[in-house]
């Protein structure tokens, strides 16, 4: 395979996993400012924040309003973390790896594009947002659907998944940093309605705040909460189950090219420090110091995986 | 512009007759209901988006993509007509390689006065490089198209030999595609001769051109500017058809003498380039050095033998609007037989005479440029302004070798699927031929391009122009 089609399609599932990403930080901000939060625009200053999009923002707008960050978030094409420009980029790099797709995938992202093109072509009102979001689920889920069910299970499937991986790890560990604070148990005022609120908020923007329930009943502490987007490999948005994600498919392409690479001795480093720890030890430590050091460990797992695999020249 | 005149129909013989060979069609035809040939035309727009079978149109934004518009009534060709096409076909392609290599080897056809040596040796089209190279093979034209119209019953007349890279056939196939998903019954009454086989043909006839040196089988490649170009939709396409890569300059590199490509294992060497980037583009050591779509030192490879360019570099001085009047001879000189296929009347604007009678009757012809394509800088007379005219006669007398001039023709025309029923646009056809070692392939049919406006000669896709079905009856 080329290694340009493999950074394309790397590229591809970051820039789709992210639309979604975006999109799922928006529904959490949204319903969060609209039935709990007494400071709606400081929710949206967070969520701008998670999404990594603040200091674009600022430049752009002096406050926090639902409607700016709304648009901002959903259908500004000079953020580059905006649902349009990510399923743009999205179908961009599914054009140029076009050869590697089936036709299944590349006619859902091409769908996906028309479809959200129209859809966010005016301000999206509140009114209107919920369905548009439900639009962009289906989407996001429809290529997904057709790459599981349609893909082959060679390199072209490795990258997808290693770009998904990547991604997903990097928004879960970006919202942990963010509101790690409300995380400390120093800052725990258990049963507070202001933790509560936070805490739904994390839950919510990875879409876990019923799962987490079924699985914690009794037990919505700080630590538990940390414990679950860390470590609990049964979460598909964990960082652990990420990275078991990128060990696997790394592990596959080092298998079928009969090839071991410097990307696949960091990434059985991150799993061995993912291992011997703790949410205990984590805290012990300092949560703050072990989050950033995840996030750049993982971006430069990410850039290893360039180099090594040739995405560019 | 509109024409008056009375144009060939190949579908209708005036008020009620139908010509044979849309003899079975039109029987489907007739039951038809329009209402349902309305709502099939809308599907197929719907699936020609869907599956991205667009083209990017230049001097827009890059995200403008469109659709070239796709007319459900098939253009049909009679066996027996299209038998003596490609027999005309072949001729032609099998003359423009022996000139190719002619014009690079001994100039044969100059020495004899068959040519003008000036028409040569000031042409920009004319590769220096490539004086004295046999490319793999000795094949210049791996893939041809050539434009052909017609007038009459008998009457096909070639309108260019694009012998560069020419583009469309992605459509030819999609087009059948379309037409077998909507109706699937149509085929099962109606005997039409398979396209499907192109790719795979393209990939054998590629392979068959690698170089002596290469061992084992040949590694074909793809050759893109990349997806801002308006026929990448195509490259894909084909790469992807052929079940090849698709590359960019910059996946290409010299390794050890060879053009390889940079892949997740490392380089891999390509024998055979299929590119569709320009003679000027392809190497900015050798050409236009400010290119980045290019591989620099692919030149030298070539030279050396150790890489298929198809087409070869240089072919351009062959389906140049000046050679083009000279065909005949060129395909007389090289072949001893007279042209199959006769070409448009030309009148060369070099030549005094010449440049007296156009400039004359500027108003009657259509003028274009000799190194122009796509319809772009071409004058059509009688759709002409006063003022239009004015300015273009200017031009011609400023540097009159840059033009030719042709009779408006009265183009063909087959009927397309309207609101209010039937109604005829002009055409032309492109047909695609493959030459190897191993010999020639030509698709029956090809790609037919209809002008969409009532009496527009203009079927080029960047003015508005569609497709359309071709068919060629089994016997």
């Amino acid at each position: 395979m080329l290694g340009k089609t493999a950074g394309g399609l790397y590229w591809m599932f970051r820039f789709l996993e992210r639309s979604e990403n975006t999109a799922r930080l928006v529904e959490a901000g949204f319903r969060i400012a609209l039935t709990r939060s007494k400071d709606p625009e400081a929710e949206w200053k967070s969520v701008l924040t998670t999404a990594g999009a603040r200091s674009l923002y600022d430049q752009k707008y002096d406050d926090y309003a639902a409607s700016s960050a709304l648009d901002f978030l959903l259908r500004d094409a000079s953020n580059p973390s905006s649902v349009i420009s990510c399923i743009d980029n999205a179908r961009t790099n599914a054009r140029m790896v076009r050869t590697a797709l089936t036709t299944e995938v590349w006619e859902a992202v091409n769908e996906s594009w028309m479809a959200l093109k129209t859809a966010l072509k005016s301000p999206i009102t509140e009114t209107k947002l919920p369905a548009l979001l439900g639009e962009i689920r289906r989407h996001t889920a429809l290529v997904r659907g057709a790459v599981h069910g349609t893909m082959l299970r060679n390199d072209i499937f490795d990258f997808t998944q290693i770009g998904i991986a990547l991604e997903r790890a990097d928004n879960t560990a970006r919202i942990i940093d963010v509101k790690y604070y409300t995380l400390l148990p120093s800052a725990s005022f258990v049963g507070s309605t202001l933790d509560n609120v936070q805490w739904e908020t994390i839950l919510r923007s990875v879409s876990a705040h019923r799962s987490f329930r079924w699985l914690n009943n009794h037990d919505i502490s700080p630590m538990s909460i940390a414990d679950f987007l860390i470590f609990d490999s049964r979460f598909p948005r964990s960082l652990s189950f990420c990275s078991r994600i990128l060990e696997d498919n790394l592990g596959y392409l080092a298998k079928d090219y009969d090839n071991r690479l410097p990307c696949h001795d960091m990434i059985d480093a991150q799993r061995e420090r993912l291992r011997e720890q703790t949410i205990a030890s984590v805290f012990d430590d300092g949560l703050h110091q072990f989050i950033t050091s995840f996030i750049s460990e993982n971006n430069a797992i990410g850039q290893q995986i360039e180099k090594d695999y040739r995405f560019v020249g | 512009m509109n024409s008056d005149r009375q144009h060939f129909d190949e579908m209708l013989l005036g008020q009620d007759g139908v010509r044979a060979p849309y003899a079975e069609y039109q029987k489907w035809f007739s039951q038809e209901d329009p209402t349902r040939l309305s709502k099939k035309s809308k599907e197929a727009e719907a699936f020609f988006r869907r599956t991205g079978i667009t083209f990017n149109v230049y001097g827009q934004s890059a995200a403008q993509e469109r659709l070239i518009p796709f007319d459900l009534i098939p253009r049909v060709i009679a066996n027996r007509e299209w038998t003596k096409l490609s027999k005309g076909i072949e001729q032609r392609v099998r003359g423009i390689n022996a000139f190719l290599h002619d014009i690079y080897h001994r100039q044969e056809i100059l020495r004899a006065g068959v040519v003008p040596v000036e028409l040569i040796a000031q042409n920009e089209a004319f590769l220096p490089q490539m004086i004295g190279v046999t490319p793999p093979g000795n094949v210049y034209t791996h893939i041809v198209g050539t434009d052909i119209v017609r007038t009459g019953e008998d009457d096909f007349f070639v309108l260019e030999d694009n012998a560069r890279t020419p583009s469309g056939v992605s459509y030819m196939l999609e087009n059948r595609e379309t037409m077998l998903q909507m109706f699937p019954e149509l085929f099962s009454q109606i005997k039409v001769q398979p396209v499907s086989d192109y790719p795979k043909n393209l990939r054998r006839s590629l392979a068959a051109c690698a170089p002596e040196n290469c061992d084992g089988k040949p590694t074909v490649a793809v050759l893109t500017p990349g997806i801002h170009n308006s026929a990448y939709f195509e490259h894909s396409f084909l790469a992807d058809q052929m079940g090849v890569e698709l590359v960019e300059g910059h996946d290409l590199r010299v390794v050890d003498g060879k053009i390889a490509m940079r892949t997740t294992e490392g380089y891999q060497v390509i024998d055979v380039l299929y590119r569709r980037v320009d003679d000027d583009y392809l190497d900015p050591l050798n050409f236009k050095p400010e290119s980045m779509l290019g591989v620099p030192g692919i030149m030298d490879v070539y030279r050396a033998g150790n890489i298929t360019i198809a087409n070869a570099p240089g072919t351009g001085i062959a389906d140049d609007k000046a050679i083009y009047s000279y065909m005949p001879d060129i395909i007389e000189f090289y072949t001893g037989e007279k042209a199959i296929l006769k070409n448009v009347q030309t009148f060369r604007c070099s030549e005094p005479d010449s440049l007296k009678y156009v400039l004359d009757n500027l108003a009657d012809l259509v003028v274009k440029e000799v190194h122009g394509s796509g319809g772009y800088g071409m004058l059509v007379g009688p759709a002409a302004s006063k003022k239009e005219l004015a300015s273009f006669a200017a031009k011609l007398r400023k540097s009159p070798s840059n033009y030719i001039a042709q009779p408006t023709l009265s183009l063909s025309t087959v009927p397309i699927f309207t609101k209010k029923g039937l109604a005829p646009r002009h055409v032309d056809l492109r047909p695609f031929a493959l030459f190897s070692p191993d010999g020639m392939n030509i698709t029956p049919g090809g790609l037919t391009r209809v002008a969409l406006k009532a009496g527009s000669l203009v079927v080029n896709s960047s003015q508005g122009g569609g497709t359309k079905d071709t068919w060629v009856l089994e016997d």
